[in-house]
């Protein structure tokens, strides 16, 4: 399963010059799987930009008089839910809201993880200290954090994003400590060391600008995660709270009536899928178009 | 062996004890007064002062903190503000349906898992590898949460197959406690099931091409026990390894699960306490949960390190 610990992926090496970059880039477009992924990405991200255009209906709105429509029904192509809100715009405005907790959590943990991971892998001193802080991060199963954080500063979306952002910590900073030991022991690297430059300037002139593929890797692995972190935070009530719209609590408020109106729980599900689904298939096109030996096939 | 374990035992006990420090942090951290937060429905300062005295709230923090790692080695982790019970005794009786559901999750991801992994890696090129793959991918893309409301719609509601909810005990009734506890246990080791199936794939591809096995074919042995010997031995080590990666999100998963199917478990105790701001309650799982998984992984490794004997022998993890 995609899930917020265990989002960590094995990268082979990264190029250095910028016509590799063309070079990956037109062959990540070329797989198909990889494009249609891309594609999928790009529409969700236009529609949670324009949520408030493309919605039919304002997504809290209610009305008791066209509860439970089927989907089909004039005016709600998702039918609607139980409070008569339709389900289409409560999914696009969901997919917004899951698309905002993905990326905000995983650039909290890029944030902290990779300078860590940078100083982990490039001051050996460091290592084991920071190695120690990534266990007890790790101690603590993400929903299990989130219930800690919940307790103590309560249930809302930034408190999902945090318990998201610190449970991917761990993934960030291994990542970035394997990509800093391998490149710490280049060529160039040691000639650079050689003409006396400090430590900062090679960590940030040398190292860092080639670890950013691997990492934009990571984060495609990261994020899906971190959306599927916040629907299941949302369905526990952890997260997003009623009635703000979210996949997660349309998916929680769903299981009440499944038996009555099944499509409030398929619809939200399926848009879940599709987002995870698209980065997923993303990120496996990123990485086999980074390295062609990548063991996959 | 020895420096292997030494090692491994000494970083476990570090871990843990900062684990302690950072939920006996995460108590003081809780909005308002810890008296309050424990004292729970008493309010008036005669009580709270007891509770004060009685959790050594006025003593200095280092000192505290001694008190509180005392009470937790001792098994005393304070009592429900709810329900006025010991917290070490709502979690006892809570484990047991969660470590059913956890093995027999595992049961059926290793099983499913491996055997689809080796069905991917022996017919390659072939129509099962696609399938495989598939499922594969949806395993890794699809929320488990979602799964499980879809089997209860089609294998509960739609077909009464399996009951959507609830437990029975194994000891009432066994027949009744495995009816209750298949889709859950399906649902939960679904996820699991595709990244066991990913990395068996991998491995036995990587292994199949290697020189021990070409000569074992050229010693005339018959395919089929080529591939089932070290299969065996090579899932046995995906399966652990994997085990001890996708230890966090099991335990995530099984939360959810259990708030799926009405399980009366470790999970549900969990959400059930933060919204009754059970604060005793969450501490106790948070702290046992952390404990349970430093120790957990630790065997892992431990019996990884007999498994993989290259692990001894170096004293690294390969």
């Amino acid at each position: 399963m995609t899930t917020v610990e265990a989002a960590v992926v094995d990268t082979p090496a990264a190029g250095t010059a910028t016509p590799r970059r063309r070079r990956v880039l037109r062959r990540l477009l070329r797989a198909p799987l990889a494009l249609t992924g891309l594609i999928v990405l790009v529409v969700a991200m236009l529609v949670a930009l324009l949520a408030p255009v493309l919605a039919p209906y304002p997504p809290t709105q209610t009305s008791f008089a066209s509860t439970f429509l089927p989907p089909g029904s004039p005016g709600h192509v998702l039918g609607t839910d139980s409070l008569g809100r339709d389900i289409l715009s409560r999914i696009i405005y969901g997919t917004r809201a899951s698309l905002v907790v993905g990326v905000l959590s995983v650039i909290l943990a890029l944030v902290v993880g990779v300078p860590l991971g940078l100083l982990a892998g490039y001051f050996g001193r460091m290592d084991s200290v920071i190695s120690r802080f990534t266990d007890v991060v790790l101690a603590f199963p993400f929903l299990i954090l989130a219930v800690g954080l919940a307790a103590i500063r309560g249930a809302s979306l930034s408190n999902a994003a945090l318990a998201i952002g610190i449970a991917q910590i761990p993934g960030m900073i291994r990542v970035s400590r394997s990509e800093t030991l391998r490149l710490k022991g280049l060529d160039y690297v040691s000639a650079a060391v050689a003409e006396g430059a400090s430590d900062l300037w090679i960590l940030s002139r040398h190292i860092l600008p080639n670890a950013v593929s691997v990492l934009i890797v990571q984060a495609t692995v990261a994020i899906p995660a971190a959306i599927l972190g916040e629907a299941v935070l949302s369905f526990l009530g952890l997260g997003i709270q009623p009635p703000a719209p979210s996949l997660g609590t349309m998916l929680s408020e769903a299981q009440r009536y499944i038996a009555r109106a099944p499509w409030t729980a398929v619809m939200p599900g399926l848009a879940i899928i599709a987002l995870t689904l698209a980065f997923n298939l993303c990120g496996d096109g990123l990485r086999d178009a980074l390295d062609p030996k990548a063991s996959r096939r | 062996m020895g420096r292997y374990l030494r090692r491994r035992l000494g970083h476990s006990a570090v871990t843990l004890v900062l684990a302690t420090m950072v939920v006996f942090a995460g108590v003081r951290a809780l909005p308002g007064d810890p008296a309050l937060a424990l004292a729970g429905e008493e309010r008036d300062p005669a009580s709270l002062e007891a509770v004060r005295e009685q959790y050594g709230l006025n003593d200095p923090v280092w000192l505290q903190y001694l008190h509180y790692l005392q009470n937790f080695l001792t098994g005393d982790l304070g009592r429900s503000v709810r329900t006025n019970i010991p917290v070490t005794e709502l979690l006892v009786s809570a484990l047991p349906v969660t470590l059913e559901l956890s093995f027999l999750a595992l049961l059926v991801a290793s099983l499913v898992g491996v055997l689809t992994g080796i069905l991917a890696a022996v017919r390659r090129g072939k129509p099962a590898e696609w399938l495989a793959n598939g499922f594969a991918l949806i395993g890794l893309s699809v929320p488990n949460f979602w799964l499980g409301l879809m089997a209860i719609l089609y294998l509960a509601v739609a077909v009464p197959l399996f009951p959507a909810s609830g437990y029975v005990p194994f000891r009432e009734d066994p027949a009744a406690n495995l009816h209750h506890m298949v889709l859950p246990a399906v649902i939960l080791g679904f996820g699991l099931a595709a990244v066991i199936m990913r990395q068996t794939r991998s491995s036995m591809l990587e292994s199949m091409s290697t020189d021990y096995i070409r000569t074992a074919r050229a010693k005339g042995l018959a395919e089929r026990s080529v591939i089932g010997v070290h299969a065996l031995r090579n899932s046995l080590i995906v399966v652990v390894t994997i085990v001890g990666l996708q230890l966090g999100a099991l335990i995530s998963g099984a939360v959810v699960t259990e708030q799926i199917f009405g399980l009366p478990g470790f999970g549900k105790l969990t959400v059930d306490s933060v919204f009754q701001r059970d604060y005793p309650v969450i501490q106790g799982v948070v702290l046992v949960t952390a404990t349970a998984y430093i120790v957990i992984n630790l065997l892992v490794d431990l019996l990884y390190s007999v498994i993989d004997p290259r692990i001894r022998v170096t004293g690294e993890v390969a």
